[in-house]
């Protein structure tokens, strides 16, 4: 039981991570960007990328199974990441958000995944990959619970980037045009808002999240180009359940999910825990379609 | 028959089998506006619905009913039609985004159970076995397939000529109007709710009539033929097309599935074959670029939506 609670609270905060992004972009691009858990992937690989170039030219740091390559090498892909995203958007978004209807984009998002998600498959190739092979020892916290020195890690940091982010949206002039567009994007508009700027940061802070995130499932199972196809429907159940556009909502649906998936391996066989967030997906729509807490963009027409 | 005509005919069978499923969704997305994920979902659950009602009796499996070939397509269809009416009742009174993320869980759900239900579905080796129809009154493959073709060629021609007649007739009116101005069809009386339920519920079904007419075609199911990219696929078939015109979905089953099936060729011929995994990415990779640049370049696809002008303003 306590052991699931603590799995539970790990895969969740990874969750988090990405649902953060895909929320803030769902608020205030105002589409359903299907291939934001493709950034993930594409974060976690490009992590990797630069931790083999790099090599391993200092140990890990203990008791941790990584050392500062993988630390510069997340800074790095958080990067690329957002250059990626940066680049979607001003080849395949932004033109098709000045005329036509918002489900074009969600379209053109079901194409950009297939290929970012191949490019990755045909560069890295589809087999199983790991960012370091060191064999860390699982320590104790009580009893019938044990957790990685790096799952501490990854909590740590998703704690920290979660206020970050919070100071960010309340207390700067960016996080303050940020919620104002996701708000209500006319009267922010009228307000002589830089909306391409904000659009701009939105990716920028979403992909690098993202990438933060892909590189924190890859350090707690093996890399696979489909990992962030994966992460899809968690992270769609993650925002929706928090409440569209709502960054806390996002962490707390991430929670949830992760622990909800966590639990149900109790339950049901392990074979089915992909579809536990569709189920808890399914329940909050028919309950209370605009999540717990009601996101800024409402769900219901 | 020589190689090349039993591969067409082969190509044929599934295009068109396709192009069914991509009708149904046109009758979803291109008239009414509803944007389902989940297509392959649906087609599989027609698939396996078929085929656990037509297969033959075994001993450690679920289903074996030995029903003939059209109540096991019905079956199917049914099973579809209750797949997305419970869908359906959860999202269609939501954004569209909901339904698409409801649909895509509904599809990566029945293929979980499709892969761990072993006792109905045979699990990752699927079902094999099952009866082809009227097989044996067919001397060979070759002529089996001529007929199959004739089969598959009558059902879509009759989906197609039932959504036309349909979609002219003031019932098809009203879909238009719910895509276009959902107030505006609600001020006239109309229910969108359940417009948007008649119709989801509908192209899901069509989509469960290809599944059946799928494995009865190969006799056999799997999980492997119903990969998410099958949705996408569907997809792209719609927006190369031209969604919102029955024709147009017909035009692009048959082209995309062309491409894949000369890329899958082409990379099979000229890559070496140890980057062969690789070379699948390179398919998806086309359709990926297919969805995207048509989007951009082309957006009402080859054949368009034809403009419905009342008569009354010409």
């Amino acid at each position: 039981m306590l052991q699931a609670l603590a799995d539970g609270i790990l895969t969740g905060s990874i969750i988090a991570l990405g649902a953060i992004g895909l929320t803030l972009t769902m608020g205030i691009l105002r589409f359903a960007n299907f291939a934001h858990a493709e950034l993930v992937t594409w974060g976690a690989y490009m992590a990797l990328a630069v931790v083999t170039l790099t090599g391993p030219f200092m140990g890990p740091i203990a008791p941790f199974s990584f050392g500062l390559p993988l630390i510069f090498a997340t800074i790095v892909a958080a990067a690329l990441t957002a250059a990626l995203a940066l680049a979607i958007d001003w080849l395949v978004y932004r033109p098709l958000r000045r005329n036509t209807s918002h489900l074009t984009l969600v379209f053109s998002s079901f194409g950009v995944s297939l290929l970012v998600r191949m490019v990755v498959l045909l560069i890295f190739g589809g087999a199983a990959q790991y960012y370091s092979r060191t064999l860390q020892i699982a320590i104790p916290v009580a009893p019938g619970m044990r957790i990685l020195p790096d799952q501490i890690f990854t909590l740590a940091l998703t704690v920290v980037i979660v206020v970050g982010l919070h100071f960010f949206l309340q207390n700067t002039r960016l996080g303050l045009s940020m919620r104002a567009l996701a708000e209500n994007p006319e009267l922010a508009r009228v307000n002589g808002l830089d909306t391409r700027a904000v659009v701009r940061w939105t990716w920028v802070i979403g992909a690098s999240l993202a990438a933060v995130s892909g590189v924190l499932y890859g350090l707690s199972v093996q890399l696979r180009p489909e990992i962030g196809f994966h992460l899809l429907l968690p992270l769609f159940a993650a925002v929706i359940l928090g409440g569209v556009g709502n960054v806390f909502g996002a962490v707390l649906g991430g929670l949830v999910i992760g622990l909800a998936e966590s639990f149900a391996v109790l339950v049901v066989p392990a074979g089915y825990k992909m579809a536990v967030p569709f189920i808890i997906l399914l329940a909050v729509l028919y309950l209370r379609p605009t999540g717990i807490f009601a996101g800024t963009v409402g769900g219901v027409k | 028959m020589s190689g090349f005509a039993a591969y067409l005919v082969f190509f044929l069978i599934v295009a068109l089998t396709y192009s069914i499923v991509t009708m149904g969704l046109n009758l979803q997305w291109g008239y009414t506006g509803l944007f389902n994920a989940g297509v392959v979902g649906f087609f599989a659950i027609g698939a396996y619905g078929t085929a656990v009602l037509v297969g033959p009796d075994r001993a450690h499996l679920i289903g074996g009913f030995g029903l003939p070939f059209p109540l096991g397509v019905a079956g199917g269809m049914a099973l579809s039609a209750l797949a997305a009416f419970i869908v359906g009742l959860a999202t269609l009174r939501l954004r569209e985004e909901y339904l698409a993320i409801a649909t895509f869980g509904i599809a990566i759900s029945i293929q979980l159970v499709a892969l761990n239900f072993e006792a109905l579905t045979g699990g990752a080796q699927g079902l094999a076995g099952l009866p082809r129809p009227l097989f044996s009154f067919f001397g060979s493959p070759g002529a089996y397939n001529l007929f199959y073709l004739l089969v598959v060629v009558a059902m879509a021609a009759i989906v197609y000529v039932a959504l036309e007649v349909a979609v002219r007739s003031p019932w098809g009116r009203v879909l238009k109007a719910v895509r276009e101005d959902e107030t505006a069809a609600r001020s006239l009386g109309k229910n969108p709710a359940a417009i948007r339920l008649q119709v989801f519920v509908l192209g899901c079904t069509l989509m469960g009539l290809a599944g059946g007419l799928y494995v009865g075609f190969i006799g056999y199911v799997s999980p492997l033929d119903f990969l998410p990219i099958l949705t996408f696929q569907i997809w792209a078939m719609l927006i190369v097309g031209g969604s919102g015109n029955n024709r147009g979905a017909i035009v692009g089953a048959v082209g995309v599935w062309a491409l894949w099936a000369m890329s899958g060729l082409a990379i099979s011929r000229l890559l070496p074959v140890t980057y062969q995994s690789q070379g699948g990415a390179i398919q998806v990779i086309l359709i990926g670029l297919l969805i995207v640049l048509t989007l951009l370049f082309r957006p009402r696809g080859l054949i368009g939506e034809t403009e419905a002008v009342s008569r009354h303003t010409r």
